[in-house]
Protein backbone atom coordinates (compact mmCIF):
# COMPACT_ATOMS: atom_id res chain seq x y z
CA UNK A 1 0.00 0.00 0.00
CA UNK A 2 1.24 3.45 -0.91
CA UNK A 3 2.21 5.61 2.04
CA UNK A 4 0.17 8.56 0.86
CA UNK A 5 -2.99 9.07 -1.16
CA UNK A 6 -3.32 12.43 -2.86
CA UNK A 7 -6.55 13.80 -4.31
CA UNK A 8 -6.31 16.69 -6.77
CA UNK A 9 -8.64 19.65 -6.03
CA UNK A 10 -11.26 18.52 -8.56
CA UNK A 11 -10.88 14.82 -7.84
CA UNK A 12 -13.62 13.20 -5.77
CA UNK A 13 -12.81 11.35 -2.57
CA UNK A 14 -14.59 8.05 -2.04
CA UNK A 15 -15.97 7.85 1.46
CA UNK A 16 -17.43 4.79 3.14
CA UNK A 17 -19.24 5.82 6.27
CA UNK A 18 -21.99 4.30 8.37
CA UNK A 19 -24.82 6.79 8.88
CA UNK A 20 -27.48 5.89 11.45
CA UNK A 21 -26.56 2.25 11.10
CA UNK A 22 -26.70 2.15 7.28
CA UNK A 23 -23.54 1.85 5.20
CA UNK A 24 -23.15 4.76 2.78
CA UNK A 25 -20.60 5.01 -0.03
CA UNK A 26 -20.26 8.40 -1.70
CA UNK A 27 -17.96 10.38 -3.95
CA UNK A 28 -17.48 13.82 -2.46
CA UNK A 29 -15.28 16.86 -2.99
CA UNK A 30 -12.49 16.81 -0.40
CA UNK A 31 -13.59 20.21 0.89
CA UNK A 32 -17.18 19.13 1.61
CA UNK A 33 -18.21 19.53 5.24
CA UNK A 34 -19.99 16.69 7.02
CA UNK A 35 -22.90 19.04 7.81
CA UNK A 36 -23.45 19.80 4.12
CA UNK A 37 -23.09 16.15 3.18
CA UNK A 38 -25.72 15.06 5.67
CA UNK A 39 -28.18 17.77 4.66
CA UNK A 40 -27.62 18.05 0.92
CA UNK A 41 -26.57 14.58 -0.16
CA UNK A 42 -28.43 12.41 2.32
CA UNK A 43 -31.39 14.71 2.95
CA UNK A 44 -30.87 14.43 6.70
CA UNK A 45 -31.90 18.01 7.37
CA UNK A 46 -32.37 17.43 11.09
CA UNK A 47 -28.73 18.45 11.49
CA UNK A 48 -28.96 22.23 11.57
CA UNK A 49 -26.31 24.70 10.54
CA UNK A 50 -26.00 27.92 12.50
CA UNK A 51 -22.60 29.49 12.81
CA UNK A 52 -20.36 27.12 10.83
CA UNK A 53 -17.43 27.76 13.12
CA UNK A 54 -18.07 25.50 16.05
CA UNK A 55 -19.68 27.95 18.44
CA UNK A 56 -23.44 27.32 18.39
CA UNK A 57 -23.63 23.52 18.57
CA UNK A 58 -26.67 23.27 16.23
CA UNK A 59 -24.79 20.89 13.92
CA UNK A 60 -23.75 18.43 16.66
CA UNK A 61 -23.80 14.76 15.58
CA UNK A 62 -22.04 11.70 16.95
CA UNK A 63 -18.88 10.41 15.29
CA UNK A 64 -17.96 6.94 16.56
CA UNK A 65 -20.42 7.44 19.39
CA UNK A 66 -19.13 10.79 20.58
CA UNK A 67 -20.63 14.26 20.08
CA UNK A 68 -18.80 16.33 17.46
CA UNK A 69 -19.40 19.41 15.31
CA UNK A 70 -20.34 18.36 11.79
CA UNK A 71 -19.49 21.88 10.55
CA UNK A 72 -15.87 21.41 11.67
CA UNK A 73 -15.43 18.01 10.05
CA UNK A 74 -14.73 17.16 6.43
CA UNK A 75 -16.80 14.20 5.21
CA UNK A 76 -13.50 12.73 4.08
CA UNK A 77 -12.39 12.60 7.71
CA UNK A 78 -15.29 10.25 8.51
CA UNK A 79 -14.19 7.57 6.05
CA UNK A 80 -14.41 4.25 7.89
CA UNK A 81 -16.28 5.82 10.83
CA UNK A 82 -19.85 5.81 12.04
CA UNK A 83 -22.04 8.89 12.21
CA UNK A 84 -25.29 9.24 14.07
CA UNK A 85 -27.65 12.15 13.51
CA UNK A 86 -30.84 13.21 15.24
CA UNK A 87 -32.76 11.08 12.72
CA UNK A 88 -31.01 8.07 14.23
CA UNK A 89 -31.97 8.77 17.85
CA UNK A 90 -35.38 7.08 17.93
CA UNK A 91 -35.72 3.29 17.59
CA UNK A 92 -36.68 1.85 14.21
CA UNK A 93 -40.21 1.23 15.52
CA UNK A 94 -40.58 4.93 16.31
CA UNK A 95 -40.07 4.68 20.08
CA UNK A 96 -38.51 7.97 21.09
CA UNK A 97 -35.09 8.15 22.70
CA UNK A 98 -35.20 9.25 26.39
CA UNK A 99 -33.76 12.61 25.36
CA UNK A 100 -36.52 13.13 22.79
CA UNK A 101 -39.20 12.14 25.29
CA UNK A 102 -37.74 14.47 27.89
CA UNK A 103 -37.52 17.46 25.52
CA UNK A 104 -41.15 16.86 24.54
CA UNK A 105 -42.41 16.42 28.11
CA UNK A 106 -40.52 19.41 29.47
CA UNK A 107 -41.30 21.74 26.54
CA UNK A 108 -37.57 22.23 26.08
CA UNK A 109 -37.93 23.86 22.68
CA UNK A 110 -39.63 26.79 21.04
CA UNK A 111 -38.51 27.37 17.45
CA UNK A 112 -36.57 24.08 17.53
CA UNK A 113 -33.56 25.31 15.62
CA UNK A 114 -31.11 24.38 18.36
CA UNK A 115 -32.95 21.20 19.39
CA UNK A 116 -31.26 18.51 17.29
CA UNK A 117 -27.81 19.73 18.36
CA UNK A 118 -28.88 19.87 21.99
CA UNK A 119 -30.37 16.39 21.85
CA UNK A 120 -27.23 14.89 20.32
CA UNK A 121 -25.06 16.63 22.91
CA UNK A 122 -27.29 15.45 25.76
CA UNK A 123 -27.51 11.91 24.37
CA UNK A 124 -23.70 11.83 24.38
CA UNK A 125 -23.66 13.18 27.91
CA UNK A 126 -26.01 10.46 29.14
CA UNK A 127 -23.71 7.82 27.72
CA UNK A 128 -20.93 9.22 29.90
CA UNK A 129 -22.59 10.26 33.13
CA UNK A 130 -25.26 8.51 35.15
CA UNK A 131 -25.53 11.14 37.89
CA UNK A 132 -27.37 13.87 36.02
CA UNK A 133 -30.83 13.06 37.37
CA UNK A 134 -29.69 14.45 40.72
CA UNK A 135 -27.09 16.98 39.51
CA UNK A 136 -27.54 20.65 40.36
CA UNK A 137 -28.52 23.17 37.72
CA UNK A 138 -25.06 24.67 37.54
CA UNK A 139 -23.48 21.34 36.66
CA UNK A 140 -26.04 20.76 33.94
CA UNK A 141 -25.62 24.26 32.58
CA UNK A 142 -21.88 23.72 32.35
CA UNK A 143 -22.36 20.41 30.60
CA UNK A 144 -24.61 21.95 27.94
CA UNK A 145 -22.65 25.18 27.60
CA UNK A 146 -21.44 24.17 24.14
CA UNK A 147 -24.92 24.63 22.70
CA UNK A 148 -26.71 27.91 22.23
CA UNK A 149 -30.48 28.47 22.32
CA UNK A 150 -31.91 31.85 21.36
CA UNK A 151 -35.48 31.13 22.49
CA UNK A 152 -36.02 29.16 25.65
CA UNK A 153 -33.81 30.82 28.23
CA UNK A 154 -32.52 27.30 28.98
CA UNK A 155 -34.75 26.65 32.03
CA UNK A 156 -36.76 23.93 30.34
CA UNK A 157 -33.70 22.50 28.67
CA UNK A 158 -32.06 22.05 32.08
CA UNK A 159 -35.24 20.31 33.29
CA UNK A 160 -35.22 18.12 30.19
CA UNK A 161 -31.65 17.01 30.84
CA UNK A 162 -32.65 15.86 34.34
CA UNK A 163 -35.76 14.16 33.01
CA UNK A 164 -33.79 12.45 30.24
CA UNK A 165 -31.34 11.19 32.86
CA UNK A 166 -34.23 9.78 34.92
CA UNK A 167 -35.77 8.13 31.89
CA UNK A 168 -32.53 6.55 30.78
CA UNK A 169 -31.74 5.36 34.32
CA UNK A 170 -35.18 3.70 34.40
CA UNK A 171 -34.44 2.08 31.08
CA UNK A 172 -31.13 0.92 32.60
CA UNK B 1 -19.41 29.24 4.01
CA UNK B 2 -17.18 26.58 2.53
CA UNK B 3 -13.49 25.95 2.42
CA UNK B 4 -11.98 26.73 -0.99
CA UNK B 5 -10.71 23.70 -2.87
CA UNK B 6 -7.37 22.13 -2.07
CA UNK B 7 -5.23 19.11 -2.83
CA UNK B 8 -5.99 16.57 -0.17
CA UNK B 9 -3.20 14.29 1.03
CA UNK B 10 -3.76 11.40 3.39
CA UNK B 11 -0.43 9.90 4.47
CA UNK B 12 -0.39 6.61 6.38
CA UNK B 13 3.11 7.05 7.81
CA UNK B 14 4.84 9.94 9.54
CA UNK B 15 7.67 9.73 7.02
CA UNK B 16 5.26 10.21 4.13
CA UNK B 17 3.58 13.10 5.94
CA UNK B 18 6.93 14.84 6.38
CA UNK B 19 7.92 14.19 2.75
CA UNK B 20 4.76 15.78 1.43
CA UNK B 21 5.03 18.66 3.89
CA UNK B 22 8.60 19.33 2.75
CA UNK B 23 7.60 19.11 -0.92
CA UNK B 24 4.61 21.50 -0.69
CA UNK B 25 4.94 25.27 -0.90
CA UNK B 26 1.64 26.09 0.75
CA UNK B 27 0.38 23.24 2.90
CA UNK B 28 -1.41 22.96 6.20
CA UNK B 29 -1.63 20.00 8.50
CA UNK B 30 -5.12 18.87 9.50
CA UNK B 31 -5.34 17.28 12.94
CA UNK B 32 -8.72 17.58 14.72
CA UNK B 33 -9.75 20.53 12.56
CA UNK B 34 -11.29 22.40 15.49
CA UNK B 35 -9.19 25.52 14.86
CA UNK B 36 -8.19 24.97 11.25
CA UNK B 37 -11.59 24.24 9.71
CA UNK B 38 -13.27 27.39 11.10
CA UNK B 39 -10.55 29.48 9.47
CA UNK B 40 -11.01 27.54 6.22
CA UNK B 41 -14.80 27.90 6.41
CA UNK B 42 -14.34 31.66 6.59
CA UNK B 43 -11.60 31.47 3.97
CA UNK B 44 -9.14 33.13 6.29
CA UNK B 45 -6.95 30.19 5.31
CA UNK B 46 -6.93 28.99 1.69
CA UNK B 47 -4.19 26.39 1.63
CA UNK B 48 -3.17 24.70 -1.62
CA UNK B 49 -2.54 21.39 0.13
CA UNK B 50 -4.20 19.91 3.20
CA UNK B 51 -2.28 17.05 4.82
CA UNK B 52 -4.71 15.04 6.92
CA UNK B 53 -2.96 13.21 9.76
CA UNK B 54 -5.97 11.05 10.63
CA UNK B 55 -4.31 7.79 9.63
CA UNK B 56 -1.14 8.36 11.65
CA UNK B 57 -1.89 5.92 14.45
CA UNK B 58 1.78 6.11 15.36
CA UNK B 59 1.07 9.61 16.77
CA UNK B 60 -1.87 8.44 18.88
CA UNK B 61 -0.62 7.29 22.29
CA UNK B 62 -0.22 8.14 25.95
CA UNK B 63 2.87 6.75 27.67
CA UNK B 64 3.76 7.17 31.30
CA UNK B 65 7.31 6.32 32.28
CA UNK B 66 10.72 7.74 33.15
CA UNK B 67 9.07 10.49 35.17
CA UNK B 68 7.20 11.83 32.15
CA UNK B 69 3.73 11.67 30.61
CA UNK B 70 4.22 11.54 26.83
CA UNK B 71 1.37 12.24 24.49
CA UNK B 72 1.44 11.64 20.75
CA UNK B 73 0.42 14.70 18.74
CA UNK B 74 -2.69 13.04 17.28
CA UNK B 75 -4.07 11.92 20.64
CA UNK B 76 -7.51 13.47 21.14
CA UNK B 77 -7.77 15.87 24.05
CA UNK B 78 -10.75 13.96 25.45
CA UNK B 79 -8.88 10.67 25.38
CA UNK B 80 -6.07 12.11 27.49
CA UNK B 81 -8.63 13.58 29.87
CA UNK B 82 -10.16 10.13 30.37
CA UNK B 83 -6.87 8.25 30.72
CA UNK B 84 -6.52 6.74 34.19
CA UNK B 85 -2.75 6.33 34.03
CA UNK B 86 -2.18 9.93 32.99
CA UNK B 87 -4.55 11.06 35.72
CA UNK B 88 -2.63 9.15 38.38
CA UNK B 89 0.71 10.44 37.13
CA UNK B 90 -0.29 14.06 36.68
CA UNK B 91 -3.85 15.11 37.59
CA UNK B 92 -3.16 18.67 36.47
CA UNK B 93 -3.41 17.53 32.86
CA UNK B 94 -7.05 16.56 33.22
CA UNK B 95 -7.97 19.63 35.23
CA UNK B 96 -6.43 21.80 32.52
CA UNK B 97 -8.12 19.98 29.65
CA UNK B 98 -11.61 20.19 31.14
CA UNK B 99 -11.28 23.96 30.73
CA UNK B 100 -10.63 23.67 26.98
CA UNK B 101 -13.76 24.43 24.96
CA UNK B 102 -16.59 21.88 25.24
CA UNK B 103 -16.63 18.06 25.19
CA UNK B 104 -17.80 18.00 21.56
CA UNK B 105 -14.73 20.04 20.59
CA UNK B 106 -12.34 18.02 22.76
CA UNK B 107 -13.66 14.77 21.28
CA UNK B 108 -12.07 15.88 17.99
CA UNK B 109 -9.35 18.35 19.01
CA UNK B 110 -5.87 16.89 19.48
CA UNK B 111 -2.99 17.58 21.83
CA UNK B 112 -0.69 18.47 18.93
CA UNK B 113 -3.28 20.71 17.26
CA UNK B 114 -3.76 22.87 20.32
CA UNK B 115 0.00 23.20 20.87
CA UNK B 116 0.90 23.88 17.22
CA UNK B 117 -1.94 26.39 16.99
CA UNK B 118 -0.26 28.29 19.86
CA UNK B 119 -3.10 30.53 20.90
CA UNK B 120 -1.78 32.45 23.94
CA UNK B 121 -5.27 32.17 25.46
CA UNK B 122 -5.23 28.39 25.21
CA UNK B 123 -4.89 26.22 28.28
CA UNK B 124 -2.71 23.38 27.02
CA UNK B 125 0.26 25.53 25.91
CA UNK B 126 0.15 27.09 29.37
CA UNK B 127 0.26 23.67 31.02
CA UNK B 128 3.31 22.69 28.96
CA UNK B 129 5.03 25.98 29.77
CA UNK B 130 4.24 25.94 33.48
CA UNK B 131 5.52 22.39 33.92
CA UNK B 132 8.58 23.10 31.72
CA UNK B 133 7.46 20.34 29.41
CA UNK B 134 9.09 19.32 26.15
CA UNK B 135 7.83 19.22 22.58
CA UNK B 136 9.24 16.93 19.95
CA UNK B 137 9.36 17.99 16.32
CA UNK B 138 10.26 15.86 13.34
CA UNK B 139 11.34 17.06 9.91
CA UNK B 140 13.31 15.77 6.92
CA UNK B 141 16.54 16.02 8.91
CA UNK B 142 15.26 14.12 11.94
CA UNK B 143 13.83 14.65 15.38
CA UNK B 144 14.56 17.36 17.91
CA UNK B 145 13.23 18.32 21.34
CA UNK B 146 12.19 21.85 22.10
CA UNK B 147 11.60 23.06 25.67
CA UNK B 148 8.07 24.45 25.99
CA UNK B 149 9.52 27.71 27.28
CA UNK B 150 11.16 28.19 23.86
CA UNK B 151 8.48 26.63 21.66
CA UNK B 152 5.89 29.41 21.85
CA UNK B 153 7.31 32.49 20.15
CA UNK B 154 4.33 34.76 19.54
CA UNK B 155 0.56 34.64 18.94
CA UNK B 156 -0.06 31.60 16.69
CA UNK B 157 3.72 31.31 16.15
CA UNK B 158 5.95 28.45 17.27
CA UNK B 159 9.53 27.29 16.88
CA UNK B 160 8.41 24.61 14.38
CA UNK B 161 10.14 24.91 11.00
CA UNK B 162 7.83 24.97 7.96
CA UNK B 163 8.81 21.40 7.06
CA UNK B 164 8.50 20.02 10.58
CA UNK B 165 5.60 18.33 12.29
CA UNK B 166 4.93 18.29 15.98
CA UNK B 167 4.99 14.63 17.00
CA UNK B 168 4.92 14.55 20.79
CA UNK B 169 4.32 16.62 23.90
CA UNK B 170 5.64 15.57 27.29
CA UNK B 171 5.17 16.88 30.82
CA UNK B 172 6.77 15.61 34.02
CA UNK B 173 4.73 13.53 36.46
CA UNK B 174 3.96 15.29 39.73
CA UNK B 175 5.91 14.43 42.86
CA UNK B 176 4.11 12.46 45.59
CA UNK B 177 2.25 14.98 47.75
CA UNK B 178 2.69 17.84 45.27
CA UNK B 179 -0.32 20.15 45.10
CA UNK B 180 -1.77 21.23 41.77
CA UNK B 181 -4.60 23.29 40.29
CA UNK B 182 -5.84 24.96 37.13
CA UNK B 183 -8.37 27.76 37.40
CA UNK B 184 -9.69 30.15 34.83
CA UNK B 185 -12.22 32.88 34.40
CA UNK B 186 -14.25 32.89 31.19
CA UNK B 187 -17.38 34.84 30.37
CA UNK B 188 -19.12 31.61 29.45
CA UNK B 189 -18.06 28.10 30.47
CA UNK B 190 -15.91 26.61 27.70
CA UNK B 191 -15.05 29.90 26.04
CA UNK B 192 -11.48 31.05 25.74
CA UNK B 193 -10.70 32.53 29.14
CA UNK B 194 -10.08 36.15 30.11
CA UNK B 195 -7.20 34.58 32.02
CA UNK B 196 -6.28 31.17 33.41
CA UNK B 197 -3.64 29.99 35.86
CA UNK B 198 -1.85 26.66 36.29
CA UNK B 199 0.09 25.97 39.47
CA UNK B 200 1.92 23.27 41.38
CA UNK B 201 3.16 23.48 44.97
CA UNK B 202 5.66 21.24 46.69
CA UNK B 203 6.07 21.69 50.44
CA UNK B 204 9.21 20.38 52.14
CA UNK B 205 9.52 18.62 55.53
CA UNK B 206 10.31 22.03 57.10
CA UNK B 207 6.83 23.24 56.16
CA UNK B 208 8.14 25.67 53.54
CA UNK B 209 7.44 25.71 49.84
CA UNK B 210 10.33 23.94 48.15
CA UNK B 211 9.05 24.37 44.60
CA UNK B 212 6.28 26.44 43.08
CA UNK B 213 5.45 26.47 39.39
CA UNK B 214 3.01 29.02 37.99
CA UNK B 215 1.93 30.00 34.54
CA UNK B 216 -0.96 31.86 32.95
CA UNK B 217 -2.88 32.05 29.69
CA UNK B 218 -4.65 35.02 28.15
CA UNK B 219 -2.31 37.68 29.47
CA UNK B 220 0.55 37.95 26.97
CA UNK B 221 1.49 37.08 23.39
CA UNK B 222 2.71 33.67 24.58
CA UNK B 223 1.76 31.43 27.50
CA UNK B 224 3.32 33.30 30.42
CA UNK B 225 5.51 31.94 33.21
CA UNK B 226 4.87 33.78 36.45
CA UNK B 227 8.48 33.53 37.60
CA UNK B 228 8.24 36.42 40.06
CA UNK B 229 5.43 34.62 41.85
CA UNK B 230 7.44 31.42 41.85
CA UNK B 231 10.36 33.23 43.46
CA UNK B 232 8.18 34.93 46.03
CA UNK B 233 6.63 31.62 47.08
CA UNK B 234 9.72 29.44 47.17
CA UNK B 235 11.31 29.15 50.60
CA UNK B 236 8.32 30.61 52.41
CA UNK B 237 5.65 28.98 54.54
CA UNK B 238 2.40 28.66 52.58
CA UNK B 239 -0.59 30.66 53.74
CA UNK B 240 -3.41 32.94 52.59
CA UNK B 241 -1.34 36.10 53.04
CA UNK B 242 1.51 34.76 50.96
CA UNK B 243 -0.91 33.63 48.26
CA UNK B 244 -2.58 37.06 48.20
CA UNK B 245 0.84 38.69 47.88
CA UNK B 246 1.64 36.36 44.97
CA UNK B 247 -1.58 37.52 43.28
CA UNK B 248 -0.47 41.14 43.58
CA UNK B 249 2.96 40.33 42.15
CA UNK B 250 1.34 38.57 39.19
CA UNK B 251 -0.50 41.72 38.03
CA UNK B 252 2.54 43.07 36.20
CA UNK B 253 2.76 39.97 34.03
CA UNK B 254 -0.25 41.16 32.03
CA UNK B 255 1.16 42.68 28.86
CA UNK B 256 -1.75 42.43 26.41
CA UNK B 257 -3.56 45.69 25.86
CA UNK B 258 -7.28 46.38 26.04
CA UNK B 259 -9.50 44.47 23.66
CA UNK B 260 -13.16 44.88 22.76
CA UNK B 261 -14.36 42.96 25.80
CA UNK B 262 -11.65 43.35 28.44
CA UNK B 263 -9.45 46.18 29.61
CA UNK B 264 -5.89 45.57 30.73
CA UNK B 265 -6.73 46.82 34.23
CA UNK B 266 -9.56 44.32 34.50
CA UNK B 267 -7.39 41.48 33.28
CA UNK B 268 -4.77 42.37 35.90
CA UNK B 269 -7.46 42.31 38.55
CA UNK B 270 -8.75 38.92 37.34
CA UNK B 271 -5.25 37.46 37.22
CA UNK B 272 -4.46 38.52 40.79
CA UNK B 273 -7.61 36.82 42.03
CA UNK B 274 -6.99 33.70 39.96
CA UNK B 275 -3.41 33.29 41.21
CA UNK B 276 -4.60 33.51 44.79
CA UNK B 277 -7.48 31.10 44.19
CA UNK B 278 -5.36 28.61 42.25
CA UNK B 279 -2.70 28.53 44.97
CA UNK B 280 -5.33 27.96 47.64
CA UNK B 281 -6.79 25.06 45.70
CA UNK B 282 -3.33 23.62 45.02
CA UNK B 283 -2.58 23.88 48.75
CA UNK B 284 -5.66 21.79 49.64
CA UNK B 285 -4.08 18.98 47.61
CA UNK B 286 -0.59 19.19 49.09
CA UNK B 287 0.27 15.98 50.92
CA UNK B 288 -2.93 14.29 49.82
CA UNK B 289 -2.23 10.77 48.54
CA UNK B 290 -3.29 10.25 44.94
C1 LIG C 1 -16.11 26.81 19.80
C2 LIG C 1 -14.66 26.54 20.10
C3 LIG C 1 -14.15 26.88 21.35
C4 LIG C 1 -12.83 26.63 21.64
N1 LIG C 1 -12.38 26.97 22.89
C5 LIG C 1 -11.11 26.70 23.21
C6 LIG C 1 -10.62 27.00 24.51
O1 LIG C 1 -11.34 27.48 25.39
N2 LIG C 1 -9.31 26.73 24.77
C7 LIG C 1 -8.49 26.17 23.83
O2 LIG C 1 -7.33 25.93 24.12
N3 LIG C 1 -8.92 25.86 22.61
C8 LIG C 1 -10.21 26.11 22.28
N4 LIG C 1 -10.63 25.79 21.02
C9 LIG C 1 -9.68 25.20 20.05
C10 LIG C 1 -9.57 23.70 20.21
O3 LIG C 1 -8.97 23.39 21.43
C11 LIG C 1 -8.78 23.03 19.09
O4 LIG C 1 -9.04 21.67 19.19
C12 LIG C 1 -7.28 23.16 19.10
O5 LIG C 1 -6.83 24.48 19.25
C13 LIG C 1 -6.71 22.67 17.78
O6 LIG C 1 -6.61 21.30 17.79
P1 LIG C 1 -7.02 20.47 16.51
O7 LIG C 1 -6.50 19.09 16.73
O8 LIG C 1 -8.43 20.62 16.24
O9 LIG C 1 -6.09 21.13 15.40
P2 LIG C 1 -6.40 21.68 13.94
O10 LIG C 1 -7.49 22.65 13.95
O11 LIG C 1 -6.49 20.54 12.99
O12 LIG C 1 -5.00 22.42 13.68
C14 LIG C 1 -4.69 23.62 14.36
C15 LIG C 1 -3.37 24.18 13.81
O13 LIG C 1 -2.27 23.38 14.21
C16 LIG C 1 -1.59 22.83 13.08
N5 LIG C 1 -1.22 21.47 13.43
C17 LIG C 1 -2.07 20.52 13.93
N6 LIG C 1 -1.38 19.39 14.23
C18 LIG C 1 -0.08 19.64 13.91
C19 LIG C 1 1.11 18.86 14.00
N7 LIG C 1 1.11 17.61 14.50
N8 LIG C 1 2.27 19.43 13.59
C20 LIG C 1 2.28 20.69 13.10
N9 LIG C 1 1.19 21.47 12.99
C21 LIG C 1 0.02 20.96 13.40
C22 LIG C 1 -2.57 22.95 11.95
O14 LIG C 1 -1.92 23.02 10.72
C23 LIG C 1 -3.31 24.22 12.29
O15 LIG C 1 -2.57 25.33 11.91
C24 LIG C 1 -11.97 26.02 20.68
C25 LIG C 1 -12.47 25.68 19.43
C26 LIG C 1 -13.79 25.93 19.13
C27 LIG C 1 -14.32 25.55 17.78
S1 LIG D 1 -23.04 25.24 12.91
FE1 LIG D 1 -21.59 23.91 13.75
S2 LIG D 1 -21.34 24.71 15.72
FE2 LIG D 1 -22.61 26.20 14.79
S1 LIG E 1 -35.64 26.72 20.61
FE1 LIG E 1 -35.19 28.33 19.28
S2 LIG E 1 -33.03 28.38 19.35
FE2 LIG E 1 -33.49 26.97 20.89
Amino acid sequence: MSEVTVFEPDEPVVVEVEVNGEPVTAEVPSRMLLSDFLRQRLGLTGTHVGCEHGVCGACTVHIDGRPARSCLTLVAQTDGRSVRTVEGLACADGTLHPVQRAFKECHALQCGFCTPGFMMAVAGLLDERDDLATADDETIREEISGNVCRCTGYMNIVSAVKRAAELSNERG
Amino acid sequence: MKPSSFRYAVPTTLRAAIDIRAASEDSVVLAGGQSLIPTMNFRLANPEVVIDLRKLDELNYIRVGGGMVRMGAMTRQRVVEEDAEALAANPLIRETLTNVAHPAIRNRGTIGGSLAHADPSAELPTLLTTLRGTLTAQGPSGRRSIPATEFFEFIFTTALEPDELLVEAAVPVLEPGEGWAFTEFARRHGDYAVAGVAATLLVGPDGRISRARLGACGIATVPALLTECEELLTGNAPGDELFAAAGQVARDAVTVSDDSATTKAYRRHVLAGLVERTLKTAMTRVGVPR
